[in-house]
């Protein structure tokens, strides 16, 4: 896809950073992902797919609730969370757990925009809760830059084909 | 943030075990050792200059999560590197990736679609 500079890696044992940059002050960019009338224009997933519920309480312990429905079908997916931290326009902090969940425990949320002058550095961190990742924090300093980028894993796939080849 | 990825609770698992898998240096640079031919316990050693029941821990995780498999036929039983666990890790991200380009396109012409009614708000005020 063109000129986005979109990022997704996985970093530590089970943290997901998702990065880019838009072309809009980080108000709006907050707003944007904050505001129901706002959100359901945008955050649909594939096409085909609506957002029938977008309910969302802006404040610490105030809760959201976000469900989807693919009308050809019917399916509905649905999941909410809870707002921890809400810092207008530059970051805020939720739990996310969806209703049939297909992995344990919930997740923490911290979406950050970073004005730039007219343009905002966006960045999304899910933090993912399981022993994998409890073990992670115990045992090894995340400032080591435990990243498995997507290019490392690449150079792996790239040296395990030469292997298998020679 | 949301992922709407459809994903069986056995495959997560795996994937689960392969990033896990993934995250320490150590056992990356043993995967790379790996991916250049097969090598056993003692092979590592020497050139990791880590203790053998440290090489034996990090084994175990890289088998647990499906990344290397022991030839238990063969004497000092030799581990090699699989391909599918890494690819299926590599596919994952790249859907997610996707799947949130077609997200940010969306907002991409909602946030310009604000950007105008803003200079328009604007003027009318003037």
């Amino acid at each position: 896809m063109s000129n986005s500079d979109l990022k997704v890696e996985a970093r530590g044992e089970s943290e997901l950073v998702i990065s880019r940059t838009f072309n809009a002050p980080s108000e709006m960019m907050f707003d944007a992902h904050t505001k129901p009338e706002l959100v359901r224009q945008w955050l649909l997933g594939p096409d085909g797919w609506t957002m029938p519920v977008c309910e969302i309480d802006l404040r610490v312990g105030g809760k959201y609730r976000y469900v989807w429905k693919k009308d050809k079908t019917g399916d509905e997916m649905g999941m909410g969370g809870e707002f921890r931290e809400v810092a207008r326009p530059e970051k805020y902090v939720a739990t996310e757990k969806f209703d049939q969940s297909w992995y344990p425990g919930g997740a923490l949320s911290t979406t950050t925009f970073e004005d730039r002058g007219g343009t905002t550095y966006f960045q999304n961190v899910m933090q993912y809760e399981s022993r994998a990742a409890r073990e992670a924090v115990l045992a090894s300093p995340m400032e080591e830059g435990l990243v498995v980028g997507y290019d490392r894993l690449e150079e792996l796939l790239i040296a395990n084909a030469q292997a298998a080849g020679e | 943030m949301v992922i709407l990825a459809v994903a069986t609770p056995a495959h997560s698992k795996r994937l689960d075990a392969t990033f896990a898998a993934l995250a320490d240096p150590t056992r990356r640079a043993i995967l790379a050792r790996l991916a250049k031919g097969e090598a056993t316990v003692n092979d590592l050693v020497k050139p990791f200059n880590i203790s053998q029941p440290a090489i034996s821990k990090h084994l175990k995780v890289l088998e647990r999560a499906g990344l290397i498999t022991k030839d238990i036929d063969k004497q000092r039983r030799p581990r090699r590197i699989e391909a599918a666990p890494m690819a299926e890790a590599n596919a994952w991200l790249e859907k997610y990736r996707e799947f949130w380009e077609v997200n940010y396109k969306r907002l991409d012409d909602l946030l310009s679609a604000m950007k105008t009614e803003d200079t328009i708000g604007r003027k009318k005020n003037e």
